[in-house]
């Protein structure tokens, strides 16, 4: 009974949710990371300040995504999140503290340098657990009868490291680009020069992660390698080398969206990948995700709440980003 | 603690009692600020704008708090109760669904151009932004507690195989306990806001300072709170027969009352005795909880003897928690109805007791709220989902100390995170309304209050 119509449109959109909270809460983790390493602090302000206004409309991506697997497919979600227990735990006491660092940090005299600090230790725990969650998930669980059986540590793995620190650099990426658009002159060269460096990282994390999966499982390996498989996968990978050479030459040079975009592009790639070798597993190398997905009542129901809010959400999450358009000229307060 | 059952318990207690007193606060605050907002476009008064000002500040904290809280409990229900999640996400799932996507964004979104847009929108764009953020306070409180209520009336689903199954959605979103409680909460939290602007305000007031501006607070505040104090007694005393309809066994509790009896006495105090199956030191009114309960004094109360033993709930919590929400309504009402009288003479900001008594109450709302919930969430004990799931079935199969190990983590870590908060919400207390820049929003620097300023009239 393979691909029900209406558990695929579930898949889609959790798989839309995550990797918008990927992309939007990515590029405000990433200024969280690259926050101890600014120029100045003024420098600190200008960033905070270009994200202050829309940060937690784009956690909300988070949230959706956790309550979409909730909703649409319970299974996964009571397998993975105590699965990974200590990571899910780690990433949220860090979002807690970047969370709130936004609110006290333009208010604290004395405290000042303790709330940057949440904001960057918040911000890189945050980014690191997602990653190892990521890395984790791609590896998958001991599974007994739709339970989690493992160990408390199991997602502590050297592909887990990779992904975790590859993803903190994806993130870090996305931060320094969003500056370019969003940081007047000194500071916008500082995030050019910040992002050539940590473009080699990134490119350099999805190699060694695209070589690593494949010998996980040979299913994997021969998805892609197989013919004619090959012919048209292999453009994946090519046009990951592409968007990185694009991305160096626009970082380089003077223009200012075009480096955001193509990381934002680098991250669809990276996505796609992923989903290419685990599909059409939703925990991975146990459980398809039509085996997995809860009542169909359910995921009705959800779906019109989709269809009716979603253009709305991201009608109005677009007016918000236009009212605060342009580079941040001063730092902003309530 | 190393019973893992205990410690998700304790760990849920603890970060749904923290998380709770935000969102409380908030869905007051907002639409507070926009009967604030639209006084001031109306009228064009400073006074309004520096207290919206004001009011925005202490909000924006608040709201952050309640976010970052809210995150952990969104996902706490897969990690610590993940057995609750299997068997209830066909119904809990969509209906948290339907909160963030409802409410969540419109909120998250609106607040950016509600803090930040004064300068860069039209007045009308940004009021309209400070309703969305009140509307999405009132959609998220309407879906959570669908989705609690459902737990202490689950209507509209079938249980099967250890998973609910959805049958009408009608029935689930609108279980039978679920109009009292949104009620009887939406009102708990505009009570807990309006007795903290009370507060606020009598303090200034007992200080001299910001006079006219506390004054206008106070009587606002006294006014809603001498009608809606009585009518959220009334919601209380309707959403009580609901429940001893629908779960006789945490009236049984709330009233410590172990046998079955006609005429039962309403017990005012007693230390209730689990082991005995008896109260000490009860001092009661004889048939008054028939008198309440059933209005008829000879009417039948079931105790909790009328339910085996392994479906009673603890007596202690709900007796203890319900008694204090109750005694705190009383005291509340005394206080609203004095400010009323004195109001009425125009004798309310000259009368000494009354303003310190309101500054004491300032957070009384948060006690009663929390008392409340303890009350309606032990009392559903030892369910998760009323009459068919145990929450010792609910529990994810975690070891105990790993649970043990995190409850810690999140009492030092929100220990150090709302201690924080609560310093700088006092702070910005301590400093009070600034002067309205009208057409700015604001670069001022905190705790320069303005103290001479009076822009009333």
């Amino acid at each position: 009974m393979a691909g029900q119509a209406l558990e695929l449109v579930w898949l889609a959109v959790i798989a839309f949710a995550i990797f918008m909270y990927v992309l939007l809460d990515g590029f405000v983790l990433g200024c969280g990371i690259l926050f101890p390493f600014a120029p100045s602090d003024a420098d600190r302000d200008t960033m905070m300040s270009s994200v202050a206004p829309i940060w937690d409309g784009n956690e909300t991506w988070l949230v959706l995504g956790g309550v979409g697997l909730f909703a649409a497919y319970p299974l996964v979600y009571a397998v993975v999140l105590p699965a990974l227990y200590l990571p899910f735990t780690i990433m949220l006491l860090g979002l807690v503290f970047r969370g709130v660092a936004f609110e006290f940090r333009f208010k604290a005299r004395t405290s000042r340098k303790w709330w940057d600090r949440a904001f960057q230790w918040g911000s890189l725990a945050a980014a690191l657990a997602q990653g190892i969650v990521l890395g984790a998930f791609v590896q998958g669980f001991e599974i007994e009868d739709g339970r989690y059986v493992g160990g408390l540590f199991d997602w502590l793995t050297p592909f887990g490291v990779v992904t975790g620190l590859s993803l903190a650099a994806g993130y870090a990426l996305l931060g320094s680009t969003w500056l370019i658009i969003k940081a007047p002159g000194a500071l916008e060269q500082w995030a050019r020069r910040v992002s050539v460096r940590l473009l080699a990282a990134v490119l350099l994390g999805i190699a060694a992660i695209s070589v690593w999966v494949p010998q996980m499982e040979s299913r994997i390996a021969e998805r892609w390698f197989s013919l004619p498989n090959f012919y048209v996968l292999s453009q994946v990978p090519l046009a990951t080398v592409v968007c990185g050479y694009l991305h160096w030459r626009a970082t380089r040079g003077r223009a200012v969206v075009a480096p955001f975009l193509l990381t934002m592009a680098l991250f669809t790639l990276g996505y796609a990948g992923l989903a290419i070798s685990l599909w059409p597993n939703l925990i991975p190398h146990a459980v398809p995700y039509w085996e997995a997905a809860g009542s169909a009542a359910s995921q009705r129901f959800m779906l019109i709440g989709v269809i009716v809010t979603l253009p709305a959400v991201i009608a109005y999450t677009a007016y918000s980003y236009y009212v605060f358009r342009g580079k941040v000229t001063e730092p902003l307060h309530y | 603690m190393l019973d893992p059952l205990l410690a998700a318990r304790v760990q849920f207690a603890f970060t749904v009692s923290f998380h709770i007193l935000f969102p409380a606060f908030t869905i007051g605050l907002a639409s507070w600020l926009v009967m604030l907002e639209f006084l001031w476009l109306r009228t064009g008064k400073p006074a309004y704008r520096s207290l919206y000002d004001f009011w925005l500040r202490i909000f924006a904290v608040s709201f952050g708090l309640g976010v970052v809280s809210g995150i952990v409990m969104s996902f706490q229900f897969g990690t610590n109760w993940s057995r609750f999640s299997e068997a209830a996400g066909n119904v809990v799932g969509p209906l948290l669904g339907y909160e963030v996507l409802t409410a969540f964004f419109l909120e998250a979104t609106f607040l950016g151009v509600m803090l930040f847009g004064a300068r860069r929108v039209r007045p009308g764009v940004h009021f309209f932004a400070t309703c969305m953020v009140a509307l999405g306070t009132l959609l998220s409180a309407f879906w959570i507690l669908s989705a609690n209520s459902w737990m202490h009336t689950p209507a509209g689903a079938r249980y099967e195989d250890g998973v609910y199954y959805p049958e009408s959605w009608l029935a689930i979103v609108f279980n039978p306990s679920f109009p009292y409680r949104f009620a009887h909460m939406t009102i708990a939290c505009y009570l807990t806001t309006c007795f903290v602007v009370a507060g606020v305000a009598a303090w200034y007031l007992r200080h001299g300072r910001f006079v006219q501006r506390s004054s206008l607070m106070l009587q606002l505040a006294v006014v809603f709170a001498s009608i809606v104090v009585p009518l959220q007694m009334v919601l209380g005393d309707l959403h009580g027969l609901n429940t001893q309809e629908h779960q006789p066994a945490k009236i049984a509790a709330i009233e410590a009352l172990w046998e079955t009896r006609e005429g039962a006495p309403l017990v005012l105090f007693a230390v209730p005795d689990e082991e005995a199956q008896r109260n000490r030191f009860e001092i009661a009114v004889p048939k008054l909880a028939s008198v309440i309960l059933q209005h008829d004094p000879d009417g039948r109360v079931l105790g909790l003897d009328a339910f085996p033993p392994d479906e009673r709930p603890n007596v202690a919590w709900p007796f203890y928690c319900f008694r204090t929400m109750v005694g705190i309504g009383i005291l509340m009402l005394v206080l609203a109805w004095s400010g009323a009288v004195q109001l009425a003479r125009g004798r309310l900001e000259r009368s000494p007791r009354l303003l310190r008594a309101f500054t004491w109450m300032a957070p009384s709302g948060f006690v009663a709220l929390l008392a409340g919930w303890f009350t309606t969430e032990i009392g559903r004990q030892p369910f998760v989902v009323h009459g068919s799931l145990r929450t010792a079935d609910a529990v994810s199969a975690l070891p105990g100390a790993s649970v043990a190990s995190t409850v810690a983590l999140y009492v030092v870590v929100y220990g150090l995170v709302f201690g924080a908060g609560i310093y700088f919400l006092s702070r910005l207390v301590r400093a009070g309304p600034q002067r309205a820049e009208v057409g700015a929003t604001a670069m001022r620097p905190l705790g320069v209050p303005v103290e001479a300023m009076e822009d009333v009239s």
